[in-house]
């Protein structure tokens, strides 16, 4: 199982970005986790999932979005995490925690396509230079080498929410010149494809990863590095993507962790994690 | 071509109940018979609740250990109740938008195996796709349209046919209704006609009684038909459309409902444990032992009660207060 357990949206790294000038213990998928919190405003409403997206909610909720509300596909609106007892599932008991509504799961998607959601975040076992998401199949889906979970609600989220956040490490074999198969639709093959698809609305804004933030430029749709992670070089991020990035005319360097950011995703996690009560979908 | 059918549409099923009718009495049984009387061979099994929320567990290995071949069993999220009907060779084929463990376990190792060799068919839909195949069919109505899937593989996988709006000329994706032969569904509380409640997280079980030709319920408690009637707005499954009550505490163990229990994780951990081991014997090793117990209460009575109460309590302690 150990190989294809890399390729799920949940795989735990203990690679530490190696640089002084990073917060010293902050590993890749709490850099991630943070700055994935930190495109978060207040007021929004987010459809969040297992795993990073809800903490990066709950991160930004406990600092610049108190007022953000998190929702999950088992049809809980207007959660609170408990700190230390963070759900296995986006369809149980503690994903529905101080909820201020619970309601049908096809209606939490309804609401989506209604276009009453800001943010979406999913996970990619795969995603190409047009932000299209793959966690259905490694290799031919008529015959795959790797059988991923599928979408879950992912395919869902990235057709209806208005902005898609896609939360996954960088490394070559996620970031791909073309998706294996397309489950959840980015700008698909670029231009105009989306709304031509009857994709009218939404598509990915940004791509959160522990090496940069990434989005899209404006007519070709194809993924641009927006931002490096503190002391990431852009040589080091074309390294990890399968396809040529372009860059944003004032690329940026995001700002390090803080202590404060860290401390506040830690006291969520707890011991809740250990073993594993699950990652990302 | 068009999205293949997995069952009559909602013009056939209608039919049928207009030819049977509906049953409005008394239909409460055991789990035994429900499943002998109602889930035959073959059957297209809609799944309530979702992942490791509210599973019909006590059916499912009812199901298991009465042998039924060539199921199909459909469910927005599928957990490892999945690979106990694949382990089995009971089912071939899941038509679901996800199928794992429960994250922290990676991925399903006999769905994995089974369909990477070419012996079992993951039909895959978005989680909207099946909500409105199942609403399509509670409504009565051989399509919905919707923009899930748009641009997508699924679609193309699926050869979802299209429809263009008549009045703004808008694309859409036509999904069909599904109209399950069976649908297995565990609720809190249900009277002995079939009226039910379900508490927490609806997800999706009220579109797919009404959606299915035939239904189980298993409920953690029996009420009287009066209680129903003291707050009858908290009725979401009418009795005549149920075809069997089960009265079944942890009717969902080691699965959780909401209110009554918490999933036991420990069971999850033995699952992957045993096919760790032992690939997907390990698996038929563990249904093996999971149908030894003649029944779903003998199973519960193997478990450590200390462990079963830990888990009532701290679903208690997680309810809104």
């Amino acid at each position: 199982m150990t190989d294809s357990m890399t390729y799920s949206a949940s795989g735990q790294s203990d690679r530490l970005i190696p640089l002084a000038a990073q917060h010293p213990g902050a590993t890749p998928d709490e850099i991630m986790t943070i700055a994935a919190s930190r495109l978060l405003e207040d007021g929004k409403v987010l459809f969040a999932g297992i795993g990073q997206p809800l903490v990066a909610a709950a991160i930004a909720k406990r600092r610049q979005a108190p007022h953000l509300t998190v929702l999950l596909e088992g049809g809980m609106i207007g959660i609170e995490l408990m700190p230390g007892e963070l759900p296995a599932s986006t369809n149980e008991v503690r994903a529905a925690v101080g909820a201020q509504m619970l309601t049908g799961a096809t209606d939490i998607f309804l609401m989506a396509q209604r276009g009453y959601f800001d943010y979406g975040f999913i996970g990619a076992a795969q995603i190409d230079q047009h932000g299209n998401v793959n966690t259905s199949v490694i290799g031919d889906p008529a015959k795959p080498s790797v059988r991923l979970p599928g979408p879950g609600g992912a395919n869902d989220i990235a057709s209806m929410c208005n902005q898609v956040v896609i939360v996954t490490q960088h490394e070559p074999r996620r970031f791909v010149e073309r998706v294996d198969f397309v489950t959840s639709p980015g700008f698909l093959t670029g231009g105009t494809s989306r709304q031509d698809s009857g994709l009218l609305h939404g598509g990915p804004r940004w791509v959160v990863t522990d090496l940069a933030l990434l989005d899209f430029a404006p007519d070709s749709r194809r993924m641009r590095v927006r931002a490096l992670q503190t002391g990431v070089t852009l040589g080091e991020v074309r390294a990890a993507t399968g396809f040529e990035l372009l860059v944003h005319d004032q690329l940026d360097e995001l700002p390090p962790v803080e202590d404060a950011e860290l401390a506040v995703l830690r006291h969520l996690i707890g011991g809740s994690q250990e073993g594993g009560r699950e990652a990302s979908r | 071509m068009s999205a293949r059918l997995a069952t009559p549409g909602v013009e056939a099923a209608r039919a049928e109940l207009e030819v049977r009718g509906v049953e409005t009495g008394d239909k409460l049984m055991s789990a035994a018979e429900a499943v002998r009387r109602l889930v035959p061979n073959g059957s297209v099994i809609g799944v309530g609740g979702t992942n490791h929320a509210r599973t019909p567990m006590a059916l499912l290995i009812e199901v298991l250990r009465q042998g039924r071949i060539g199921l199909t069993m459909t469910r927005p999220l599928s957990c490892f109740e999945a690979e106990l009907m694949l382990a089995a060779g009971m089912a071939d084929r899941l038509m679901t938008s996800w199928v794992g463990i429960g994250h922290g376990w990676g991925l399903a190792p006999v769905l994995r195996h089974l369909v990477e060799n070419g012996q079992a068919t993951f039909e895959e839909w978005s989680h909207l796709g099946i909500g409105l195949r199942y609403k399509a069919g509670a409504m009565g109505i051989p399509f919905l349209p919707t923009t899930s899937m748009l641009g997508s593989d699924i679609d193309r996988q699926l050869h979802l046919a299209k429809v263009t709006c008549p009045y703004t000329g808008q694309l859409l994706n036509a999904v069909p209704s599904l109209n399950p032969d069976v649908a297995l569904v565990h609720v809190q509380r249900a009277d002995t006609f079939g009226n039910a409640q379900i508490d927490g997280y609806q997800l999706m079980d009220a579109d797919l009684v009404l959606a299915a030709r035939r239904v189980i319920i298993t409920a953690e408690e029996i009420v009287s038909a009066d209680e129903f009637r003291s707050d009858p707005a908290r009725t979401v499954v009418p009795g005549f459309a149920v075809d069997a009550v089960v009265h079944q505490p942890m009717g969902a163990y080691p699965h959780e409902c909401y209110g009554y229990y918490e999933a036991d994780l420990d069971q999850f951990t033995a699952y992957m444990q045993a096919v760790k081991g032992g690939g997907i014997d390990g698996a038929r090793a563990f249904v093996t032992e999971l149908i030894a117990h003649p029944d779903h209460d003998a199973y519960l009575a193997s478990i450590d009660p200390t462990r079963l109460a830990a888990l009532r309590r701290t679903a208690q302690e997680m309810l809104p207060r």
